[in-house]
C-alpha cells in the first residue's frame, strides 16, 4: 500500500541547505547551530564594531566550546583533560581556477551548482556558526587562481577577501559575514578566475597561496592559538599541465613550503571536491603536500557525495575541529583497562547569555558579587563551608568532606556487566549522552579491544552496564554500541558506543500506579486498534531524521542580533518549521482515517457533550465558591476595617472572600489585594 | 507545608530469617527517615517489629492475641530518635506473622488519624514472608487479607510490601509456604492501593523502598492534538527526574557562638559597575541588555526583545508517525515525561489505548511539538513511544522523550571500524573471546533477578552524604563514612560474579595485548598519579607497568641509585628514560611512605638527588619538578610534614630554567615550595 507522507514534504531537507546568497535575506538564512556561552562578566567590549585587541582576546578567553563539554565535569580537578589551546586562526583557501567553475553537481531546486558555490557556501556558512560560537577565533578567506591579486606580499594569483576596519586576519565580524555572503555576485568582475600555474610560466598560484596563508598566520603564538590552513580545491594534480624539470622543481618547492608551514606548527587539511566521473585521486599530489602515508592514505575519505547537499554536508563536518570531552580508562575485568576518548554530540543549545551594559555609554558593566553575612552584614570572603539544617542543627561540611562524599569511584569507567538490550526501558534517561570512541594514544590496543566488544554487543544485542565515576557526578551509566551509518552524504552515525546515564530507583517515579483503578481501566477493542493502526499508517512520516528542525527560539534570537548588528530596519521574518502540516492532514485519505478513528473511539456527538459536562462542573463549583464568599464576608464590616488600617490583619483567604463576593481578581500577593479591596470601596 | 504530610508505619520482619540483611534495612528505613527530617518533617511515622520474643502493641491488650509484635515507636513526627529507633532494631527470635502484623500497623493508623489525611496513610512491609501465617478464627486466610484489604481502602491507606528472599536453596514444604504468602499479599493489589517487589540481593533492598516521597505535579493538561479536529484530553507528569545533592546553604561564622538565634545564611549581592570607573555603581534602570556577536556586543532593549520574541501557544501537537527504528537511543535528551489519558475521561483513556497499542504492534512512534505553558518561550520537539501496561487495573499511557534540534547536534567525523589498517583487524578468536565475555558477564541471567535494575539501584552518593549527615549530628568531626558493601556492587563489578567468570575473562585478556604508547612521556605522570591519588585498586597502573617491567632491572632495596642510573642510561629504547624516572619516583614514594621515625628518609634523600641530576641530563626538568611538589603535598597530606623539613634543610629544589631550558621555574623560585610552610608557623 501507497503511503502519502504528506508531512514530510514540509519539513524535509530545509536544514541541509544553505540559501542562495542572492534570493534570501542574510538574516533569514541564519542557521546558528550552537551558542558561545562567553563569559558575561567578560572584560571590556566596545561595542559596536570596534575591534578588540588580540592579546586581550587570548585573556578573556573562556572556551567557547563550553556548552559542548559535559556541563558538569570539572575540566581543572582532572589531570587527564589536556588544556587545548582554544582560540583557532583559521585561513581558508579556496581554489578559485577555472574548473572550479567548469564542474557542477545536482542540486536542489536550482539546476547544477558549481564547486565553487559549494566552497563558498560551505565557508559561509561555517563562518556563520563560527561567529556565534567561537567568537574569539580569526578567520581569513583567500581565494587562489585568480586574476586579480591582493595581498601583502603582491604574489600573484591570490586575492585575500576583506572588509574595511578589519586585518587579513581577524576575528569575523557581521559586515565581513554579509560582504562574503555576496562576494560570488561580483566575483567575476572584482576578482576574476584563472590558472595560476601555466606551461611556459614559472608562476605557481598554490605555493604562492601558502605563502600568503602561513604569513598571516605568523600572528600569535602557537602555544595559544591552533593555527589550521583548510584548502578546498578539486584539482588533484595541480602540476599536471606542466612538464619535466620544471614540474619536479615546482613540486618540490611546493611541497617544501608546506613542510616549513606544518613545522611552524600550522596543521594544512584537504578539503577536497570530486565529481562523479572524475574522483579526487589524492596521492597524486596532496598526500604528499598533507603528509599522509600508509594506514592514514587509506583512511582517508575523499568526498564521494554527487549531489550539492551531500558534500555541502561533508564539508561542513570537516571544517570543525572534533573535541572531545576528556579521556577516560575504561577498566574492563581483571586488570585489563583500555583508553576512551568522550565526546559530546549532543548538547542542548541555548541562546547566549547577556551582557549587561551602560544604556548611557554602551559599554559593558562589570557585575560584583559580594557575600554577606546575614547575621552581622559583614562582607565575607569566599566560605570554606556549606550547612544542611537537620534535627534543629545546623551540620557543616567542609568542601573537601563533599567531594570525599562524591568520590565513590576512581574517575574511570568501570565495567559491571552486560543486559540485553531490552532491560533498556524508554525511560531510563536523565540526559544527553557522551559518546565514546577507543584511542591508542596512551595505551596502544585499546582500539582492538574496543571493536571486539562494540561488536560483540551489537550481535549478541546487548548494552553494557558501567559506573562512570567523574568526580562531580558519579553515575549508573548504559553504554550502548552504535554500527557505522554510511549514506550518500557521509557518516550519518559514527561507529562507537553511546553513554545512556541510568537514573537510579528514586529518579524514577510510579505515576502509572498514580491513578490506577482497582475496578478496572477500559481499554481499546480490537476495532478501535484497527482504526488507530490505519491512522498511523497514513500519517507516516517516512524519512522523518532526528534532529531536521531548526529550533525556533534561536532562529529568532540570532536573526534579531544579527539585524541589530548590521542596522537593519526590517526584522526578518522566522518561519517555526516545528508546527505541523495542517494542509497535509486535511487531505481526503488522512481526514478520513482520522474521522473513522475518532468516531470509533468517541462516538458521534462527544464533542458538544464533553464541553458541556466541563462547564457545567466549573459553573457550579464557581457559583458555589461565590455563594460561600458572599456569605462569609458578611461577617466582617469592610469599611471599619479599611478605615481603621486593619486589613492587613485579616488573612489572604479572609481578603478574598470580599474580592470574590464583588467579582474582583483574586490573584496577587497580599499588598495587592488589600489595595484592590481600598480601590474598589473608593478609598 | 503540612498539607502533604504523610503518615507512614514501618512493619519490619526481625525474624531469625531476616537477620543477613537487617543491617540493609536498618539503613534504607534511617535514609527514609532522614530524608523526611530533610524535606518532609511533617511527616508522622512508626515502627513495628514482628518476630520478637516479647509482645507490646494495644491490640493484644484490648482484644488478645498478636502475640511477638512490638511496638517500637508509636507514630509521631519525625525527629533524631526515630532515626536511633530504625538504627537499632531488635533481632527477634521467632518466626513472625506478617499478616497479624498489618492488622496492627492498621490499627495504629486508624488510632492515630482516624479519616484525617486520607491516601496519605501508608504501612511499608517488608519481610521474606517465609513462615505459614496463622489460620483466622473464622473463614480462610483468603477471607481475612480481602476484608482487611476492604477495611484498608475504607480508609485510604496504602500497602508496600517489599518481600525480600535471597537466591539460597529451599525445600518444597518452604515453597509452598512461599507461594500461599505471595497469593495472600496479591490480594491486596487487587482491593486497595497495595504494592508488592521482590528482591533477590541486599543493593536492590536498598533501592526499593522509596525513600523520598514528591507529590506527583502535572506538567501538562489539555490536548493531544492529533489533528485541528481530533483532540485527546491528556495529563503530562514527570516519569524521571533526578533526585539532586542537596542544595548546602553557604556557612558563614561571623555570628558570634553565643548567639543562639543566629541564622549563619550567606546572602548574595550583585552590583553592576563600570569598567572605567569601578566606584560608580549602574542602577538596574540604566542597565540594558548586550548580546555577544562575534567580537561585537550588541545592546538590544527590553521593547526591542519583546517586540521579536518568539511566543508560542501552549498545545501538544501531533507531526505525524514514523518507524521506531528512526529514532536511535541516544538522541534521548532529558529525563522523560509520561502521557496518560485523562483520568476521569474513559474515552480518553480508549482513545490513548488504541494508539498505544496500534503503535506497538506496528512498531511506531509518534513525533510531538509541545509547549507545556502559556507564555513558555520555547518549543519541545519529542518522540512519544507507547507504555502498554500488562495489569487490569493500570491504563496504558506514553512514554515522551525531549529530542535535539539541528542546533544541538555537532557532526564530526569518526574513523570507521571496517577500514581499519591490518595492525588493528581482529582475528577470529578475538572476537570469539569478546562473545564469551559480553555473554558470561550477564546481569540479567535468566531466572533470577536483574543485577543493577535502574528501579531497585540505589544512589550511592546520596546515601553516603546522609549516612555522614547523621554521623555529623553526633559528632560534628564525624569522618566520610567508607562506602558499604551493598553499595560497591554499583560502583565496582560485583567480585562473585568476576570470579566465576575468571576463565572467560582470563582468555579475553591473553587474546589481548595492551602496551603504553613509547612515544608519549607524559604519560608516566598521569600513572604516577593513580597510583598515589588513594586507596582504590589501580588495575591499570599495575597492568602496563607488569607489561613493561618485565624486561627492565627492577629497583633493588640495596642500591636504587645505581640501579637507577644504569636505566636511565641506557639507549637502546628511548623509553628507558621515562621508565627509569617512573620507577624511581615509586622507590621514592615508597621509601618515604614506609619509613619508622624517619629511617628511610637520608635513602629517599639520596634517589631524590639521583633523580633530579638524572632529570636535569635527561633535560626533563617538568618530570622532577611535579614530582616534588606532588611529594611534598602527599607528605602535607599524610602527616609526613618532617620530611618535607628534612628535604628543606639538605637544600633540594626544583630544577630552574638556568639548569634545563624547558624548566618554567625561575632562579629565585627554586625554593619556594618550602617557603609556605615557615610563613604559615
Amino acid at each position: 500500500m501507497r503511503v502519502a507522507s504528506p508531512v514530510k514534504t514540509q519539513i524535509h531537507l530545509r536544514e541541509h541547505f544553505p540559501p542562495p546568497p542572492h534570493q534570501t535575506k542574510f538574516s533569514s538564512s541564519l542557521k546558528p547551530p550552537q551558542t558561545a556561552s562567553a563569559s558575561a562578566t567578560a572584560k571590556p567590549f566596545p561595542p559596536n564594531g570596534r575591534r578588540i585587541l588580540p592579546s586581550t582576546a587570548g585573556l578573556m578567553d573562556i572556551d567557547p566550546d563550553d556548552v559542548f563539554r559535559d556541563d558538569e565535569d570539572d575540566a581543572e580537578n582532572d589531570p587527564l583533560q589536556e588544556r587545548q589551546s582554544s582560540k583557532e586562526l583559521v585561513v581558508f583557501l579556496v581554489d578559485a581556477s577555472p574548473k572550479m567553475f567548469n564542474i557542477t553537481c545536482p542540486g536542489e531546486d536550482r539546476e547544477n551548482a558549481s564547486h565553487f558555490h559549494v566552497a563558498v557556501s560551505c565557508v559561509a556558512q561555517s563562518i556563520k556558526i563560527q561567529i556565534i560560537n567561537r567568537p574569539y577565533d580569526e578567520i581569513a578567506i583567500c581565494f587562489f587562481n585568480t586574476r586579480e591579486k591582493k595581498n601583502l606580499q603582491d604574489l600573484n594569483g591570490v586575492y585575500v577577501f576583506n572588509v574595511a576596519e578589519r586585518e587579513h586576519l581577524d576575528s569575523l565580524t557581521a559586515r565581513f559575514i554579509k560582504e562574503f555572503d555576496r562576494v560570488e555576485e561580483s566575483f567575476s568582475k572584482v576578482i576574476g578566475s584563472e590558472y595560476g600555474i601555466i606551461p611556459g610560466s614559472r608562476d605557481n598560484s598554490l605555493y604562492n597561496a601558502l605563502w600568503v596563508a602561513q604569513a598571516l598566520l605568523r600572528k600569535g603564538s602557537a602555544k595559544t592559538a591552533e593555527k589550521r590552513i583548510l584548502l578546498l580545491t578539486n584539482e588533484d594534480d595541480p602540476f599536471g599541465s606542466i612538464k619535466g624539470v620544471t614540474k619536479l622543481d615546482m613540486t618540490r618547492t611546493t611541497l617544501q613550503r608546506a613542510k616549513d608551514a606544518q613545522d611552524l606548527g600550522i596543521t594544512i587539511e584537504l578539503l577536497p571536491l570530486s565529481s562523479p566521473n572524475e574522483e579526487f585521486n589524492v596521492s597524486l599530489f596532496y598526500a604528499d603536500l598533507i603528509g599522509l602515508d600508509g594506514d592514514e592514505l587509506a583512511q582517508f575519505m575523499p568526498l564521494a557525495g554527487e549531489r550539492f547537499e551531500d558534500m555541502n554536508k561533508q564539508l561542513r563536518k570537516r571544517m570543525f575541529k572534533k573535541r572531545r570531552v576528556r579521556r577516560i580508562s575504561f577498566m574492563i575485568a581483571g586488570g585489563l583497562s583500555i583508553e576512551l576518548n568522550t565526546y559530546a554530540l549532543i548538547r542542548p543549545t541555548v541562546p547566549a547569555k547577556v551582557t549587561w551594559l551602560d544604556s548611557v555609554t554602551n559599554l559593558p558593566l562589570k557585575a560584583e558579587r559580594s557575600l554577606i553575612c546575614a547575621d552581622t552584614g559583614a562582607i565575607v570572603k569566599d566560605p570554606i563551608k556549606r550547612f544542611q539544617t537537620y534535627k534543629n542543627e545546623d551540620i557543616t561540611f567542609t568542601i573537601d568532606e563533599l567531594s570525599e562524599i562524591k568520590r565513590v569511584s576512581t574517575g574511570n569507567l568501570r565495567l559491571l556487566g552486560f543486559k540485553p538490550l531490552s532491560c533498556l526501558k524508554d525511560y531510563h534517561n536523565l540526559k544527553p549522552p557522551l559518546f565514546v570512541c577507543p584511542s591508542d594514544e596512551e595505551v596502544m590496543g585499546s582500539t582492538c579491544i574496543f571493536i571486539a566488544l562494540h561488536r560483540s554487543m551489537i550481535r549478541l544485542k546487548r548494552f553494557a552496564v558501567a559506573f562512570y565515576g567523574s568526580s562531580s557526578r558519579p553515575q549508573l551509566v548504559g553504554l550502548i554500541a552504535q554500527e557505522e551509518i554510511i549514506d550518500s552524504g557521509g557518516q550519518i552515525e559514527p561507529p562507537g558506543m553511546h553513554m545512556i546515564y541510568l537514573p537510579y530507583s528514586d529518579d524514577i517515579r510510579p505515576i502509572e500506579e498514580l491513578h490506577a483503578d482497582n475496578s478496572g481501566v477500559p481499554s481499546a477493542t480490537d476495532d478501535q486498534i484497527q482504526k488507530a493502526a490505519a491512522l498511523v499508517k497514513r500519517v507516516d512520516l517516512k524519512d522523518f531524521s532526528v534532529c531536521q528542525f531548526s529550533n525556533p527560539v534561536l532562529q529568532s534570537h540570532y536573526a534579531l542580533v544579527q539585524a541589530m548588528a548590521l542596522d537593519e530596519d526590517e526584522m526578518p521574518e522566522i518561519v517555526d518549521e516545528t508546527l505541523p502540516d495542517e494542509e497535509g492532514m486535511a487531505r481526503p485519505g488522512i481526514a478520513k482515517a482520522l474521522e473513522e478513528f475518532k468516531i470509533c473511539v468517541y462516538g458521534e456527538n462527544y464533542d458538544e457533550e464533553d464541553e458541556k459536562a466541563a462547564h457545567a462542573k466549573a459553573g457550579k463549583k464557581r457559583k458555589q465558591f461565590t455563594e460561600e464568599a458572599v456569605n462569609k464576608g458578611a461577617y466582617y464590616d469592610w469599611g471599619k476595617l479599611a478605615d481603621d488600617g486593619k486589613l492587613k490583619d485579616l488573612t489572604v483567604q479572609e481578603l478574598k472572600y470580599y474580592l470574590t463576593a464583588n467579582k474582583l481578581t483574586v490573584a496577587g500577593k497580599k499588598e495587592a489585594l488589600i489595595s484592590r479591596i481600598l480601590t474598589h470601596m473608593g478609598k | 507545608m503540612a498539607r502533604n504530610k504523610e503518615g507512614l508505619v514501618l512493619l519490619i520482619d526481625v525474624s531469625p530469617s531476616m537477620h543477613s540483611v537487617l543491617p540493609e534495612i536498618q539503613k534504607v528505613c534511617s535514609l527514609l527517615i532522614q530524608k523526611k527530617l530533610v524535606y518532609s518533617k511533617y511527616d508522622e511515622v512508626g515502627v513495628v517489629v514482628f518476630g520478637t520474643e516479647d509482645t507490646k502493641n494495644d491490640l493484644t491488650k484490648e482484644v488478645g492475641g498478636y502475640e511477638h509484635i512490638t511496638v517500637l515507636q508509636p507514630i509521631k513526627v519525625v525527629d533524631g530518635d526515630l532515626v536511633d529507633v530504625v538504627q537499632q532494631l531488635p533481632r527477634g527470635t521467632v518466626p513472625g506473622d506478617f499478616m497479624d502484623a498489618i492488622v496492627v500497623g492498621i490499627d495504629l493508623l486508624i488510632k492515630k488519624f482516624q479519616e484525617t489525611i486520607k491516601g496519605k496513610k501508608r504501612i511499608c512491609l517488608i519481610t521474606n514472608a517465609m513462615y505459614r501465617i496463622k489460620d483466622p478464627y473464622e473463614g480462610t486466610k483468603e477471607d481475612q487479607v480481602y476484608t482487611l484489604a476492604e477495611q484498608m481502602a475504607l480508609h485510604g491507606m496504602k500497602l508496600d510490601c517489599i518481600i525480600y528472599r535471597g537466591n539460597e536453596k529451599r525445600d518444597p514444604h518452604e515453597n509452598n509456604v512461599i507461594e500461599e504468602n505471595d497469593m495472600l499479599l496479591s490480594i491486596f493489589s487487587k482491593k486497595t492501593e497495595a504494592k508488592a517487589v521482590h528482591v533477590e540481593s541486599s543493593t536492590s533492598l536498598l533501592g526499593a523502598l522509596r525513600t523520598r516521597n514528591v507529590t506527583p505535579v502535572t506538567t501538562y493538561r489539555g490536548d493531544l492534538e492529533i489533528s485541528s479536529t481530533f483532540k485527546i484530553k491528556v495529563w503530562v507528569y514527570k516519569k524521571t527526574a533526578e533526585e539532586r545533592f542537596p542544595t548546602l546553604k553557604k556557612y558563614s561564622d561571623k555570628a558570634p557562638s553565643t548567639d543562639k538565634f543566629a541564622t549563619h545564611e550567606i546572602k548574595l549581592d550583585y552590583e553592576y559597575k563600570s569598567v572605567q570607573d569601578p566606584s560608580k555603581v549602574v542602577p538596574p534602570e540604566q542597565r540594558i541588555k548586550g548580546y555577544r556577536y562575534g567580537p561585537q556586543v550588541i545592546p538590544i532593549s527590553s521593547a526591542e526583545l519583546e517586540a521579536v520574541k518568539f511566543r508560542p501557544e501552549k498545545s501538544v501537537k501531533l507531526l505525524g508517525f514514523t518507524n521506531a527504528s528512526n529514532i536511535m537511543r541516544h538522541y534521548y535528551m532529558k529525563d522523560v515525561n509520561i502521557f496518560i489519558a485523562d483520568p476521569g475521561n474513559k474515552k480518553a483513556t480508549i482513545a490513548v489505548s488504541a494508539l498505544a497499542r496500534a503503535m506497538k504492534e506496528m512498531n511506531k512512534v509518534a513525533i510531538l511539538r509541545c509547549v507545556w505553558r502559556q507564555g513558555q518561550a520555547n518549543v519541545v520537539i519529542g518522540v512519544l513511544t507507547p507504555n502498554v501496561s500488562d495489569k487490569d487495573n493500570i491504563a496504558d499511557s506514553f512514554y515522551f522523550n525531549v529530542l535535539p534540534f539541528a542546533e544541538d547536534v555537532r557532526e564530526f567525523q569518526f574513523p570507521s571500524f571496517s577500514n581499519l589498517p591490518a595492525s588493528l583487524q581482529l582475528n577470529a578468536e578475538q572476537q570469539e573471546a569478546a562473545d564469551k565475555l559480553v555473554m558470561m558477564l550477564d546481569l540479567a541471567l535468566a531466572g533470577k533477578e536483574e543485577s543493577l535494575r535502574p528501579e531497585f539501584t540505589p544512589n550511592p552518593v546520596l546515601e553516603r552524604f546522609y549516612h555522614h549527615l547523621e554521623l555529623k549530628s553526633k559528632h560534628p568531626d564525624a569522618a566520610v563514612p567508607p562506602l558499604d558493601e551493598s553499595l560497591k556492587r554499583i560502583t565496582e563489578p560485583d567480585p562473585e560474579v568476576t570470579s566465576k567468570n575468571k576463565l572467560v575473562i582470563d582468555e579475553f585478556r591473553r587474546h589481548f595485548e595492551l602496551k603504553e604508547n613509547p612515544k608519549l612521556k607524559k604519560s608516566t605522570r598521569r600513572l604516577l598519579r593513580d597510583k598515589t591519588s588513594g586507596s582504590y585498586e589501580n588495575q591499570s597502573t599495575d597492568l602496563v607497568a607488569s607489561t613493561s617491567e618485565v624486561k627492565i632491572e627492577t629497583f633493588g632495596d640495596l642500591n636504587p641509585v645505581s640501579d637507577f642510573e644504569a636505566i636511565i642510561s641506557r639507549r637502546d629504547s628511548p623509553e628507558w628514560v621515562s621508565k627509569a624516572i617512573f620507577g624511581m619516583k615509586n622507590k621514592i614514594l615508597d621509601l618515604v611512605e614506609n619509613s619508622f621515625e624517619g629511617d628511610n628518609y637520608p635513602k629517599a634523600l639520596e634517589c631524590l638527588i639521583a633523580l633530579r641530576r638524572g632529570c636535569v641530563i635527561e633535560q626533563e626538568p617538568k618530570q622532577f619538578n611535579n614530582f616534588l611538589s606532588h611529594i611534598y603535598r602527599f607528605c602535607q597530606e599524610t602527616n609526613l610534614l618532617n620530611f618535607c623539613e628534612f628535604l628543606a634543610s639538605k637544600d633540594v629544589t626544583f630544577i630552574t630554567k638556568s639548569e634545563a631550558e624547558d624548566s618554567e621555574i625561575e632562579e629565585q623560585d627554586a625554593r619556594s615550595l618550602f617557603v609556605k610552610p615557615e610563613l604559615k608557623s
